[in-house]
């Protein structure tokens, strides 16, 4: 991929981000529930709700907040949260690690999954494989993901109590990483106890997430890889001796993957959307989480804050999937 | 005694799903020699072909006949003791260079791949075997096509690369499926004479299917003519554009083309014959 296309992407997300920016500001201030009153309690007097509207600039007509508010993003500055009092960067900044993990280790749940669910359904037509992975990618897309999450729940919590069902580390080890990053950063420096205290309670809400996308992965991949094991170059390689599933792996499923990436690309961002909700069902303490305590609590600097970050990563994510289409694709790598 | 045919088909019957495709093939592919099989499009030549190799598609069934590779029988063969054959023993040149190679694999890997795995070669020797391969064919800067993907390769490019993989293991046996048909005029020419080149460097035999009788006599030692699934008549290629048999054979090569007599007017397969040889073969189908 060129460093011209590259740029190109990343000169259009300017104003993505800025629409983005635009609306949540605009909706933030129609909908009903004033966040000062909501801070201070009904019982605070006129002067107080006046100095604080006058604080945080909301005495200001509406498109001179927003001028200052743009001005004050450039700077990188995000505002202070109101119930939290702290900078929105910096609880930002905190969080974000948090959700990163969750989603990426989601997203290898998903990809490994379904990526096994397709080629299994095509290595063994008919009956067996097939079957199998129908089945599973049937019920993967008939429940989503916050139902999956509540039916763990349900199950680890009360029936088979294996897995932890809220939280993200057993406090009791008192491990702090200082990148923000739990699971790497205890597996890089060796601790192992809190690696596996992260893992075991990041595996019931990524597996939750993981399983609409691992099904639509599977459905896509299986019916490209059908597709796909019509074409002569695959003929050809039976007419060479080679195994079955040498054929699928080595030979179809890469010239599958091109087709399942671009129809299932979107899906990776609606799993990145639905650690919010995930996030709230295990009181996992990430990015998701402190969005809906947010919106609770009208804190609309935060809130702001949080949304913008999510289209930051939405649009990161989806360069990624190009690239990883134009990796996939030797024909479009060139020229 | 008498020599082995290399490929033995005798009243081959196959049907798809029930629509009788093959209705009694009989061919003898002798060793070293081109076997020519000529036919309208829809005879079942590249049914025929594919049933040899075993990669008819689902739904093909062998009603009755035999087919047998120096003298091992290949219709009640192992799927194992198939695959060990296919590509070392027996080969397929296809149709299409165009879709025959795999777009995202290097035309290194796609060529070495068959060598490591049936002769046993490692990555370095794979590797010196394909480049030597491709100086066979005569590909000019083969370290480059080497290391090249098949779309940035044009069409006759592909086809001397799929020539090479094809006898890259030394087969007795290759199935050539119209290996020319695609390709324009004057590369069609280069490819037909380096197949036969190699052919007779390694004493291959090669089952030669194409609809153009001009390459039947450019590149076979004996030819068999097949209409709606069934061998109507099979010759030498000299005896049969002599004294050919079947009126269908004449009617063929009337309209054929012919490099010695360019002014002759080209007649189509006349419909009542066509029709005839239709009911005499579904006759057959009771
Ligand atoms: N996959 C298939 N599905 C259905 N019919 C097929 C298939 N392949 C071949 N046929 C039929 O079998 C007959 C022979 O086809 P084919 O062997 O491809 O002919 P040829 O190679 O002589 O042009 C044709 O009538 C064709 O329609
Ligand atoms: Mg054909």
């Amino acid at each position: 991929m060129s460093a011209g296309y590259l740029l190109k992407r990343l000169l259009l997300a300017i104003p993505t981000l800025f629409g983005v920016l635009v609306v949540v500001f605009v909706l933030l201030r129609v909908v009903p529930g004033d966040p000062v009153t909501m801070m201070v309690g009904l019982t605070a007097s006129e002067e107080d709700i006046a100095r604080l509207r006058e604080l945080y600039g909301f005495d200001k007509p509406i498109f001179t907040q927003f001028l200052i508010y743009l001005g004050d993003v450039l700077q990188g500055d995000l505002g202070v949260s109101i119930t939290r009092k702290q900078e929105v960067l910096g609880l930002i900044l905190g969080r974000l690690p948090v959700t990163l993990e969750l989603s990426l280790f989601a997203m290898a749940v998903a990809l490994l999954g379904g990526m096994m669910l397709g080629v299994l359904a095509v290595y063994r037509p008919g009956r067996g494989g097939e079957l199998v992975a129908d089945g599973f990618s049937g019920l993967g897309l008939a429940i989503p993901d916050f139902l999956w999450a509540l039916m763990f729940i349900l199950l680890f919590g009360v029936l088979i109590p294996l897995l932890p069902i809220s939280g993200q580390i057993d406090p009791r080890l008192g491990f702090e990483p200082a990148s923000g990053f739990y699971l790497f950063e205890s597996l890089l420096i060796g601790e192992f106890a809190a690696f596996q205290s992260v893992l075991s309670h990041m595996v019931l809400p990524a597996v939750a997430l993981a399983i609409p996308l691992a099904a639509i992965i599977a459905r896509i991949l299986k019916s490209s890889l059908q597709e796909v094991m019509t074409q002569d170059y695959i003929l050809l390689a039976r007419a060479r001796g080679f195994s079955r599933l040498r054929i699928v792996l080595r030979e179809a499923l890469q010239n599958a993957l091109i087709p399942t990436v671009t129809l299932s690309g979107v899906q990776f961002t609606f799993l990145v959307g639905g650690t919010v909700l995930i996030e709230r069902i295990f009181s996992y303490p990430g990015l998701g989480n402190m969005a809906i305590e947010a919106v609770i609590n009208r804190d609309i600097p935060l809130i702001q804050g949080i949304v913008l970050t999510f289209a930051v990563m939405f649009i990161a994510l989806n360069l990624i999937i190009d690239s990883t289409y134009v990796l996939l694709n030797p024909r479009v790598r060139h020229g | 005694m008498t020599v082995a045919p290399t490929l033995a088909v005798a009243s081959l019957r196959l049907d798809l799903g029930h629509t009788p495709i093959l209705r009694g093939v009989d061919i003898d592919v002798m060793p070293g020699e081109v076997h020519g099989l000529v036919g309208e499009s829809g005879a079942g030549k590249t049914m025929v072909g594919k049933a040899v190799l075993g990669i008819a598609p689902a739904g093909a069934r062998i009603r009755s006949g035999s087919m047998t590779f120096l003298r091992e029988d290949l219709i009640a063969m192992p799927e194992r003791r198939r695959r060990d054959l296919l590509g070392r023993q027996i080969a397929l040149i296809p149709q299409d260079p165009m879709t025959g190679l795999n777009p995202v694999l290097r035309i290194d890997r796609q060529m070495t791949d068959p060598l490591r795995l049936h002769l046993g070669l490692d990555r370095p020797a794979a590797a010196a075997k394909a480049l030597d391969l491709l100086h066979q064919v005569r590909i000019r800067e083969p370290e480059r096509v080497l290391r090249q993907y098949p779309h940035e390769l044009s069409g006759g490019m592909r086809q001397r690369v799929l020539i090479a993989m094809a006898f890259s293991c030394r087969p007795q046996l290759i199935v050539a499926d119209e290996p020319t048909t695609a390709l324009d005029v004057t590369v069609q020419r280069q490819i037909l004479r380096l197949i036969k080149e190699l052919q007779e460097t390694a004493g291959t035999a090669i089952l030669f299917i194409t609809h153009d009788l001009g390459v039947v006599s450019k590149i076979c030692d004996r030819v068999s003519v097949i209409h709606s699934g069934r061998i109507l008549e099979s010759a030498g290629v000299a005896d049969l554009f002599d004294f050919p048999q079947h009126d269908y054979t004449r009617a063929l090569m009337r309209a054929t083309p012919r490099y010695d007599r360019p002014g002759d007017l080209l007649q189509p397969v006349p419909a009542d014959l066509t029709a005839r040889l239709i009911a005499e073969a579904e006759a057959l189908d009771a």
